[in-house]
């Protein structure tokens, strides 16, 4: 290993290494970050919830932008799987149906960049208890 | 598509948790992530102790903040299955709140972080102490580039004086100050000393930083070296601390190999290494000048301050003492500034102070509180209160060298000063909590027993006069002592008080004169009505019959060891108090409830 020679090659190694970091630093406080949740149940899987879940971590953090993505159990919307529910910072929550590939780079591109609403939202119809 | 790393799983690797197993959970862990083809998606990541001992083994799942508690190594298969691949959060591993016995999902939400702001805890529980990299993501030796390319020796020792840092090992006295003084002393050769040799009984707040963040302590002794002009380190560690040493090994060579350390650091041509050198785990070993002497191969014992090892220290050369604590708190102090160092805390006492939890608390563990957090906030939200509901009576701070405080000093913010006002001390940060069961004399009398054994013999009131307080307290738990014992007592306190030569003599009545001060009914009970009110003192229990309950079944008198026990056949018995051992033997053989503890 070469030796560090001075402040810039240590922060440049230091920008690298956060990387390796960067899910655990988010997960502090998720709440300033966008956070998505990918339905992970046995029917989410079946029909392409992992490859979304991938899809996303890759695309977001290519596009720069903070987020957190993490799974979750069945949401309930069998029929529109893969199913993700994305929150922007002081958001309320929206939940997304059918999502592939094409319409995932959709919500990245006008939904979390801009607020933007498109195609596949589904109506939240019940409350959840914290 | 390549896979894609979303879930770390952090294992807790301090002594703590590693004596439950939490080797075997990682290894568990990963052979499950690997049966299920995960190994790319989710990864084991070793880390320092979360401070949440009580729970331990402690799992933290990130980006979820997952907090599990208690894990095994049978649970590993649970977790990869439910929660890794499914995300379901294996709900019965979660903290369950006392209160409400809700399940918590995630470590914000629990109690006992809530209050807490981690500075010299930043990275225990958060990076992989092994890993220097991840130390480097943290900010880490960013600071001692800036000390090195950035500022002059004068203006790193005027932040420290700013900050308000003080000495975290018990004394208190200002950081930048000493590292002044060290300075200002003219030497061809200075060195940097890590006093690592945490010996409180139910201390562990050193331990747990070198274990959880060694590079934090490396840094912060090169910065000091630079500050003071010395160019070498060295840390005393007891070796009774085998991980620690083992982290800290490792980390001296990565920050070597990384040029971090060694000759010419950051090419500024600043050369600074560090060290280890090893304590047998003597208590006097902690007072600075019997921590040089031991390092320098002689006897462990303190020699009479001034001069200062400030000004003559290791090998005769001006050395700079620092605590593990209080060298966590100089990388970031650098980072961020004195001036936000300053804003935590209150105006006499600065920053953070780290206490490690024991005794009848819910919540045994380490927590970091900025000062002026009330032992109220302490005990009862972060340490959840008193084990199985009992009353509150005292809380042992400073350990054998403090003092007990009590329900009314609850609400007392912590600082130097006030607690030394209310007559004990900050120490290194040890916390007993004591309740109803607890004898006080027999707690004072438990703290003599330790410095007695731990006095280096040096000089004569704390060697023989420690010794006699002890006597003296056996004869009050004994129930032999009268009024002039408890007069001798506090005189006597007073005499080694003043008279001592080290810190170890000097603060060694500190549990006596405290408990008489707060406790003197416990000690008047003890003496005039040979009772103990906790039921610890055995020697003033009392082994009698209840004649209404006895029926004369012989049944404590055929068992008694002693044939203490008199009494006719279907007639009430007696117990000759006289001979009695109190085994107890007949109280467990009686059948009529007809014998009681008095």
């Amino acid at each position: 290993m070469a030796k560090i020679k001075n402040l810039a090659e240590l922060r440049k190694m230091r920008e690298e290494q956060q990387k390796q970091l960067n899910l655990r630093e988010k997960s502090n406080d998720p709440e300033k970050y966008v956070q998505i949740k990918v339905g992970m149940a046995t029917s989410g899987i079946a029909s392409g919830a992992k490859r979304i879940m991938d899809f996303l971590i890759v695309e977001l953090d290519k596009r720069g932008i903070e987020a957190v993505v993490t799974q979750t159990g069945d949401m309930g919307y069998c029929y529109a799987e893969p199913t993700i529910e994305v929150t922007r910072p002081g958001e309320e929550p929206i939940v997304f149906g059918y999502v592939d590939t094409q319409r995932a780079d959709e919500i990245i591109e006008k939904y979390i960049k801009n607020g933007e609403l498109v195609e596949g939202i589904i109506p939240v119809n019940y409350e959840s208890i914290d | 598509m390549a896979q894609q790393l979303k879930m770390q799983l952090l294992v807790c690797g301090g002594t703590g948790c590693r004596a439950s197993e939490s080797e075997s959970i990682e290894a568990a862990l990963a052979r499950e992530l690997k049966a299920h083809g995960l190994e790319n998606e989710a990864k084991v990541i070793t880390t320092g102790c979360f401070g949440f001992c009580e729970k331990g083994p402690i799992v933290k799942v990130h980006p979820d903040n997952t907090f599990y508690t208690q894990v095994t190594p049978a649970d590993a298969r649970e977790i990869v299955e439910e929660h890794v691949l499914k995300g379901r959060k294996v709900e019965r591993l979660l903290y369950t709140d006392p209160e409400n016995k809700e399940h918590v999902p995630d470590s914000r939400h629990m109690g006992f972080y809530r209050k807490q702001i981690r500075i010299a805890l930043r990275n225990c529980g958060f990076i992989n102490p092994e890993n220097i990299d991840e130390y480097l993501a943290r900010d880490g030796y960013e600071a001692l580039g800036k000390c090195l390319a950035e500022m002059t020796p004068d203006a790193v020792i005027d932040i420290m004086k700013k900050s308000g840092l003080r000495g975290r090992g018990g004394g208190g006295f200002p950081t930048g100050l000493k590292w002044e003084i060290t300075r200002k002393s003219v030497a061809d050769q200075k060195y940097v000393v890590c006093n690592a040799d945490e010996g409180d009984p139910g201390a562990f707040m050193d331990r747990s930083i070198l274990e959880g963040d060694p590079h934090a302590i490396l840094e912060a002794m090169a910065i000091c070296g630079y500050a003071i002009g010395a160019t070498k380190g060295l840390i005393y560690i007891r070796a009774e601390y085998p991980l620690a040493i083992k982290r800290l090994k490792i980390a001296i060579d990565q920050a070597m190999e990384y040029g971090l350390l060694g000759k010419n650091i950051f090419e500024t041509g600043f050369d600074f290494d560090v060290e280890l050198r090893y304590g047998a785990g003597a208590f006097v070993c902690g007072e600075e000048t019997a921590l040089i002497h031991s390092m320098e191969g002689s006897r462990g014992e303190p020699t009479f301050k001034p001069p200062f090892p400030s000004v003559e220290g290791y090998m005769g050369k001006p050395t700079n003492v620092n605590n593990v604590e209080t060298f966590a708190n100089v990388p970031i102090i650098i980072n961020k500034g004195a001036d936000w160092f300053a804003s935590i805390g209150t105006e006499r006492s600065k920053g953070t102070k780290v206490f490690a939890l024991a005794g009848k608390i819910n919540n045994v563990g380490l927590i970091e509180v900025p000062m002026g957090t009330t032992l109220r906030e302490v005990i009862f939200e972060i340490g959840g209160g008193i084990k199985d509901g009992k009353e509150f009576k005292a809380v042992q701070t400073g350990g054998p060298s403090g003092g007990c405080l009590t329900q009314k000093h609850l609400d007392i913010p912590i600082e130097y000063e006030t607690l030394v006002e209310a007559g004990s001390m900050m120490g290194s940060g040890g916390m007993i909590v004591m309740d109803e069961d607890d004898c006080m004399v027999s707690m004072a009398k438990f703290y003599l027993e330790f410095t007695v054994e731990e006095s280096c013999g040096k000089c004569s009131p704390c060697r023989i006069g420690n010794k006699r307080l002890h006597e003296m307290l056996e004869t009050v738990t004994e129930g032999k002592a009268t009024m002039e014992t408890l007069e001798k007592l506090k005189n006597l306190s007073n005499v080694i008080k003043d008279t001592s030569l080290c810190g170890l003599g000097q603060t060694a009545p500190n549990p006596v004169l405290s408990t008489l001060n707060n406790f003197w009914d416990e000690y008047l009970e003890h003496v005039e009505d040979h009772k103990c009110r906790a039921g610890a003192c055995k020697s003033l229990m009392r082994y009698v019959i209840i004649p209404d309950n006895c029926v004369g079944c012989t049944a404590c008198a055929r068992n008694c060891p002693v044939n203490c026990i008199s009494g006719e056949r279907k007639q009430v018995h007696e117990i000759d108090q006289s001979t009695c051992i109190k085994c107890g033997t007949c109280m467990e053989k009686c059948k009529f409830n007809a014998i009681e503890i008095v």
